[in-house]
């Protein structure tokens, strides 16, 4: 059987960051599975520019980024299996995978790193009604279409939710010559980013329709047009609003879920709140000595805390090897008002060298609110920002020394008018 | 000239020309869509009903009886995929249990095999997720349930290994009847047959208006399902029936053979055949319903939400048999358990064609087996790695939510039937039917289809005429030199 220290489960810019770190801390015999042909995960057909402005504080597009991953990589002993699924993992951390290539496998893993990424909501799962016909893709597979397969999937699109890769869909289309008549948006504020909505809808006259959803899907065979409806508060269509608009293509950007089968069928329980398995400050799942990063543990709207989590993992691995992670936890992280999740759900104070992010996501929009972390009624630190939004993560640092303070327990995230 | 030809490539047509194949016959199936199985049989609950339901004295209760028996021997040979689950009829009520016992009396005179009634108590040990207001249920320990559009490409596979020849794309539009034969006007040309079985399905009633054949009309009455992801299949593998109350059927939960769980359907009159769009009230309607049988059953979980239309006849029962007409066969009304009988209905066919005087020599080369596919999802170790070393197609993952390789889609493309459209890949490999419904692989599908039958990308279809997928090359003008430029 293979034997290795780390097996690093998806080849995306979160396990190369994973096994980049470990590597420098220290792991040698490092496995990188990837299911693709290339690594770099859906970077690959990420081919605008916008990522990299925290980790490299330049922008470059999603082959570049995964590029600077790939040249570290280069550089080490980490080997690399590509066009390699992963079929189960055992509780005895077995890795059983398939390739053409290799024929089947199974690789003893000390250490495992599951990082294999996210996958679109599709029509079923908004419960999208009507006909059912060619012509409704999710945006990222318009996106691969396009930039890497080099097709058109249609001319004249409609496009349902504004995530940010709908808002890049809607530019990229736009450039090769198709008209895209209007992103609806249910909610009353965009799930994208804010420098998204500007670059790609509003530089384009291309309209934002907030408080609008696709009620009905027309055409046989293949889109002749869609109903669309503005929503009440309650997100309900209201009948009088009801307008058809002719297309040939309906683009969804409706949300994004964790890929977590593997992580299940090993007996990882997943975290309703994220869909992704409860993790601790450098990213252990419950069972000893598999991490989990990226993604695959919550959906990011930016590459760069991708890799930071990634890299977070790549240490806890590091030190899991060397017999230095305490496992016995201090804190718990609870949402309380107006958060939608926090990670990580745990966190052990001796694996902490100097602060501890907790990335969380607001449940709406909040103008002048402040979010602040308590244990029982003591604030233990509070994070400004001009303003929350759903559709940007919330990075919240707190010091070591100020969680040093308090005694073992629950920490609460809230936001707080001002 | 034909002996005999079959128009429409649904389970029933399908079925037909698979046991007609039996015999030293010349047969051709003619189908308008793109593959066989593309309207009623894609789309309805999948069950190998137990024969009780329907009335005994009809044609549906002797039929559905019968092929419920036949179709252990029939996955023996074909391996589309069957299950015996059992079924529960649940009453929650008096009047529904009288219900169960009427049911229980007309199933026994059907023949119906496996009948008994037991207590809500005794259900839930069996379904523990069943909902506490169940007070008793029938129990039929012979139904199943089966992937019908599996059934009917299996059909229709091997009915082409023993000889049958199936020309899709081909819409009959008028029939002609000369001294001793039939000739069929289609979108493709004349074909001339001894004997015409109509098996049109939805459109049976047109079909036999051609010959003049108009005492029946075939409305299309709507079934909207929801599927659920695998991991709700905790929940039931027993067929979860309601009994009826005040006109209403109820709907159904129910395991798929491929262990999806389905709900539904409903059943309202429309008023066009091809109109199988789904509506979010009658979702929410069927959601609803389901909840009472179990009420884990959740929104979130929806993978897909589908409609078909079953070919309900004015006559409500089957049409089965010569018309006046010499020569000329209906098989029409055949709505549910037209599943179910299927296979009787065949056999039933040839036995008419006798009867008719069609001369029906056996075939000694009839081979009634089809090949399994190798599908690589739950094999062992050692399977795969001699799989794999024999074929490495095997290894390269196409489909990652069903764990679909390569090889299992070459294989699909190339057995005899032939393949355009996304969709009839699915069907065969369930490639795309997994929870991301084909968002990563089917890009990988199409080039794969466009590798083995050299149909370029842009005319590969989702499902059949005018779905195309791609419109054009995004960099055609810079492969044409610039020319637009």
């Amino acid at each position: 059987m293979l034997k290795y220290e780390l097996v690093v489960v998806g080849g995306g810019p979160a396990g190369l960051s994973a096994a980049v770190e470990a590597y420098e801390q220290g792991v040698r015999k490092i496995l990188i599975l990837e299911r693709d042909k290339e690594l770099g995960g859906i970077l690959n057909q990420c081919i605008h520019n916008g990522f990299g402005l925290h980790r490299f504080k330049e922008e470059l597009t999603g082959p570049e980024y995964s590029r600077r991953y790939i040249d570290m990589l280069d550089e080490t002993t980490i080997e690399i299996l590509k066009e390699t699924m992963v079929l189960e993992i055992s509780e005895t951390k077995v890795v059983r995978a398939i390739s053409a290539e290799r024929g089947y496998m199974e690789i003893e893993a000390e250490a495992i790193v599951f990082s294999m990424g996210c996958r679109e909501r599709t029509r079923g799962a908004i419960q999208l009604q009507g006909d059912r016909p060619s012509g409704v893709f999710t945006a990222g597979t318009a996106q691969r279409f396009i930039n890497m397969e080099g097709y058109m999937p249609g001319k004249r699109v409609v496009i349902l939710g504004s995530g940010d890769i709908g808002l890049i869909m809607a530019r990229r289309m736009t450039l090769e010559g198709a008209k895209v008549e209007a992103v609806c948006e249910l909610m009353p504020y965009s799930n994208g980013l804010t420098r998204n909505i500007v670059q790609c809808l509003e530089d384009y006259d291309i309209p934002l329709m907030l408080s609008h959803t696709v009620v009905k899907v027309h055409g046989k065979s293949r889109v002749e047009g869609v109903t669309i409806a503005k929503v009440d508060e309650n997100l309900r269509p209201i009948p009088e609003t009801f307008q058809r608009i002719d297309c040939d293509t309906v683009l969804l950007s409706v949300g994004l879920i964790p890929e977590n089968e593997i992580t299940q069928n090993a007996g990882i329980m997943v975290d309703t709140r994220t869909n992704g398995p409860k993790v601790g400050e450098l990213r252990q799942t419950e069972m000893p000595g598999v991490f989990a990063c990226g993604n695959v543990v919550h959906v990011h709207d930016l590459v760069d805390f991708v890799s930071e989590e990634g890299a977070l993992s790549g240490l806890g691995v590091a030190k899991y090897l060397k017999g230095e992670l305490e496992t016995a936890s201090n804190f718990t992280t609870a949402n309380g008002d107006g958060i939608g999740y926090v990670v990580p759900q745990t966190v052990t104070m001796s694996n902490v060298d100097d602060q501890v992010t907790f990335y969380m996501r607001v449940r709406s929009v909040y103008d002048r609110h402040i979010v602040r972390a308590y244990q029982g009624d003591t604030l233990v630190a509070e994070k400004k920002e001009r303003k929350f939004l759903p559709a940007e993560m919330v990075n919240f640092k707190i010091k070591k020394d100020v969680l040093a303070n308090l005694g073992d327990g629950e920490i609460r995230f809230v936001v707080e008018e001002v | 000239m034909l002996d005999v030809c079959i128009i429409g490539g649904g389970v029933i047509g399908t079925a037909i020309s698979r046991e007609l194949s039996r015999y030293q016959l010349q047969v051709r199936l003619v189908e308008k869509n793109e593959d066989v199985g593309t309207e009623t049989t894609k789309a309805n609950s999948g069950i190998v009903h137990g024969g009780y339901d329907a009335k005994h004295g009809s044609l549906k209760g002797f039929f559905s009886a019968k092929g419920n028996a036949m179709y252990p021997q029939l996955e023996e040979e074909l391996h589309f995929g069957y299950r015996q689950t059992g079924s529960f009829v649940v009453a929650f009520n008096e009047t529904q249990e009288i219900e169960l016992d009427r049911l229980l009396e007309n199933g026994t005179k059907n023949g119906a095999r496996g009948l008994s009634i037991i207590s809500g108590d005794e259900a839930r040990e069996m379904e523990p997720h069943l909902s506490k207001s169940i007070t008793k249920a029938l129990l039929c320990a012979t139904a199943g349930v089966t992937s019908p559009y599996e059934l009917a490409v299996a059909l229709a596979e091997n009915a082409v290994k023993n000889g049958v020849e199936f020309s899709f794309h081909t819409e009959v539009n008028g029939v002609e009847k000369t001294d001793d034969h039939f000739v069929l006007h289609t979108n493709q040309g004349p074909i001339e047959a001894k004997i015409v079985i109509n098996a049109a399905g939805l459109y049976a009633d047109r079909v036999s208006a051609m010959i003049g054949e108009d005492n029946f009309t075939i409305t299309p009455r709507q079934g909207q399902y929801v599927l659920l992801d695998k991991d709700q299949s905790f929940m039931t593998d027993t067929v979860i029936f309601q009994a009826p109350e005040n006109g209403s059927k109820g709907v159904l939960v129910t395991p798929t053979v491929h262990h999806n769980i389905l709900v539904g359907p409903n059943s309202d009159y429309i008023d066009e055949k091809g109109d199988v769009a789904t509506t979010s009230e009658v979702i929410s309607r069927i959601m609803e319903a389901g909840r009472k049988s179990i009420d884990a059953i959740n929104t979130r979980k929806v993978i897909r939400s589908f409609a078909g239309n079953r070919a309900t006849s004015s006559k409500h029962d089957f049409s089965i048999g010569e018309t006046a007409v010499k020569g000329f066969v209906n098989v029409a009304g055949i709505e549910s358990p037209g599943l179910t009988s299927a296979p009787a209905i065949a056999v039933h066919v040839a036995d008419i064609l006798k009867e008719m005087g069609v001369e029906m020599v056996a075939d000694p080369n009839f081979d009634p087996t089809r090949k399994a596919y190798q599908r690589i999802a739950g094999m062992s170790g050692s399977e795969l790695k001699n799989l794999i070393a024999e074929d490495p197609a095997y290894g390269r993952v196409i489909c990652r939510c069903e764990t679909i390789s390569e090889g299992e889609i070459v294989d699909a493309i190339h057995r005899g039937l032939p393949i355009t459209s996304v969709d009839a890949v699915k069907r065969r490999t369930r490639a795309g039917m997994g929870r991301c419904q084909g968002g990563f692989c089917a890009p990988r599908v199409m080039e794969i289809i466009s590798r083995e039958t050299g149909l370029s990308m842009e005319e590969i279809e989702k499902q059949g005429k005018g779905s195309y997928l791609l419109t054009k090359r995004t960099k055609d003008a810079l492969e044409r030199g610039g020319q637009d430029a």
